[in-house]
């Protein structure tokens, strides 16, 4: 595996990483013997490790959230899926590259995946528009999804994008049109609907892919209303004030959870998914047989009704007896 | 009466300026106009008071809903503090919320009638106006008859976080529940209409009508400008660039809205009186 990008609150992790690995050099093959003192700063890097990672604020999950090397949903596809077959026809405008889904199994069973992909390097990132789809994305989706409820397969969704395009075309092909009809249908699936939060979870742009059965997150992926950049610029009036949104907004996993929206935290590897994508699939996998498993024990109108009920509860207010 | 009183909430004391063509208005004129430029025809803001007025049968609009008010679940502070936002907000527009929900008859049809204040912290959604939106929609069921809203939002309130985002789906799911029992759901965006509105409820109208000249879209105009690195052409997002891409069924003007409204409604009437998804 190439070598992983630091982030900047990783400083100080890099930092020792690589007095170790100096040491370690100046060790070889030579008479020089700094066994002891290369264990003793080992056993302070992973003291460190656990402190800073155990320590993550909101703003250095979203990073983590972010991170180039962080698996794609083509990652997991190609992972934890066999006998993929990529559907490319939304029968719409155009087809559109930030969605992929299609046909595969998942050990043995037959099942419809659908997902946000971001690309990876400059040329693909640009093919892929950064995960960021337009209306016909949405509609593609949507016709994938209407086949898996034809079918009767399980729907499993992978979330990772920044949020819906917002650009020339999308408007005039009516973005929020798109988004809003694929809630209006997924309402209504009668197939086993598992949703996973891999990365970030944008806004609407994500809830167009997000209504589900069970809803999962990834530890360090994020889920929010609006970015903490664009949150900041608008009610801080100052993009700067990033860090700060991000801690208001309460877009982690473990907040979201204490709010009731999410169903399940997958536990990610120290450091976050991009250090070990073996440990983060084997991970995913798991979860989402287990819950498949759940769900497709339950009638088709069964799991109607209970994802209706478990959106309609979600929200916090106050009534006043005189209402 | 609000109609003829000249100092009115909302407005400097004596005249308005066009915010399109910047002629001065004086008060009680546009009032009496309905809140719409005598000069060029732009379509201010209405209070929901005058819009009931002119819209509903003389004291129908009976509200329901009220009492709902904002928690803070997430204890949100920018340079305020999310309550007193809401409480400066309560205090500037004398409502409770963004937005008002009761039953009420237009030209005899009796309707669910929901009217959004964007005066109310940009009219956004958050858990009350989801939750007032799907009891709306509960009603239409009860009483089988049809949904109105009057969409004016900028979309999901983000001191409200993810909960504020989840309204998009409750409210999405609760038209969808309706649609599934044959009941109209009739979708009137106004004076602007952009995110998470949009993209839930307000595009799933079996019919949807548009003020003229209202901003309506998904994303701001600001925000595309950014993220395209070019400036918008005139009239973009406009109701009448929607109504040329098809994202919308009419234009209506607000001189038109309430007999417009009465032809749609007579429409989806049996001969019995009762509405195809009640039977």
């Amino acid at each position: 595996m190439e070598a992983i990008e630091p982030l900047g609150f990783e400083g100080k992790i890099v930092e020792l990483e690589s007095k170790i690995d100096e040491l370690r050099k100046l060790s070889d093959g030579d008479t020089l013997d700094l066994s002891s003192e290369i264990e003793k700063l080992t056993h302070k890097l992973e003291a460190l490790r656990e402190e800073v990672y155990n320590n993550v604020t909101a703003w250095e999950i979203t990073q983590i959230a972010r991170h180039p090397q962080r698996p794609y949903t083509s990652d997991y596809i190609k992972a934890i899926f066999e006998d993929f077959v990529e559907l490319h026809g939304g029968r719409q405008f155009e087809d559109d590259h930030a969605i992929v889904g299609g046909l595969a199994k998942l050990d043995g069973m037959p099942v419809v995946v659908i997902g946000h992909e971001k690309g990876r390097g400059t040329e693909e990132k640009i093919f892929r528009n950064f995960g960021m789809p337009h209306p016909e994305g949405y509609r593609k989706a949507l016709r994938i999804m209407q086949f898996a409820n034809k079918f009767m397969r399980p729907l499993i969704l992978f979330i990772d994008t920044p949020g819906a395009y917002p650009g020339k075309g999308a408007e005039e092909r009516g973005q929020g049109e798109a988004i809003a009809r694929n809630i209006f249908e997924m309402s209504f699936l009668r197939c086993p609907v598992i949703a996973l939060v891999i990365g970030e979870g944008g806004s609407g742009g994500a809830v167009a892919l997000g209504v589900g059965d069970r809803v999962l997150m990834l530890e360090n992926s994020i889920y929010s209303v609006i970015s903490p950049e664009g949150c900041a610029s608008i009610l801080w009036k100052d993009v700067s004030k990033s860090e700060e949104a991000a801690n208001a907004l309460k877009l982690t996993s473990r907040d979201l959870n204490e709010l009731g929206v999410i169903d399940e935290v997958i536990p990610e590897p120290m450091g976050g998914a991009h250090r070990d994508h073996q440990q983060i699939f084997a991970d995913v996998k798991r979860s989402i047989l287990e819950n498949i498993k759940s769900v497709a024990a339950l009638e088709p109108s069964e799991r109607v009704r209970l994802r209706n009920e478990k959106y309609s509860r979600m929200g916090s207010f106050e009534e006043m007896s005189d209402g | 009466m609000g109609w003829f009183t000249t100092k009115i909430k909302g407005l400097p004391d004596v005249a308005t300026k066009c915010p399109s063509c910047e002629e001065t208005i004086f008060n009680k004129d546009l009032v009496k106009n309905l809140y719409v430029c005598p000069h060029c025809g732009k379509h201010l803001r209405i209070p929901n008071s005058d819009r009931i007025e002119v819209l509903c049968d003389e004291g129908t609009f009976e509200e329901f809903g009220a009492g709902l008010v904002p928690s803070d679940p997430l204890s949100f502070s920018d340079s305020k503090t999310y309550k007193e936002r809401v409480e400066s907000a309560q205090e500037k527009t004398q409502s409770e919320e963004a937005i008002i929900t009761g039953v009420a008859c237009i030209q005899g049809h009796k309707v669910v009638l929901g009217l959004f204040d964007f005066g109310f912290m940009g009219g956004s959604m958050g858990s009350v106006v989801g939750e007032k939106i799907a009891r709306a929609a509960a009603k239409s069921r009860e009483l089988h008859i049809p949904l109105i809203i009057f969409s004016a939002s900028g979309g999901a309130r983000m001191h409200e976080g993810i909960l504020s985002l989840m309204q998009m789906v409750k409210t999405g799911q609760a038209i969808a529940r309706l649609s599934k029992e044959h009941l109209p759901f009739v979708s009137v965006l106004c004076d602007p209409t952009t995110g998470g509105v949009t993209a839930s409820f307000a595009m799933l109208g079996d019919i949807i009508i548009a003020e003229p000249q209202a901003l309506i879209g998904f994303a701001g105009p600001r925000v595309i400008e950014q993220t395209i690195h070019e400036k918008l052409p005139e009239g973009f997002q406009t109701s009448e660039f929607l109504l040329e891409k098809g994202v919308i069924d009419m234009i209506c003007s607000r001189f038109d809205l309430r007999e417009t409204l009465g032809r749609v409604l007579s429409f989806f009437k049996e001969k019995d009186g009762k509405y195809y998804g009640s039977h």
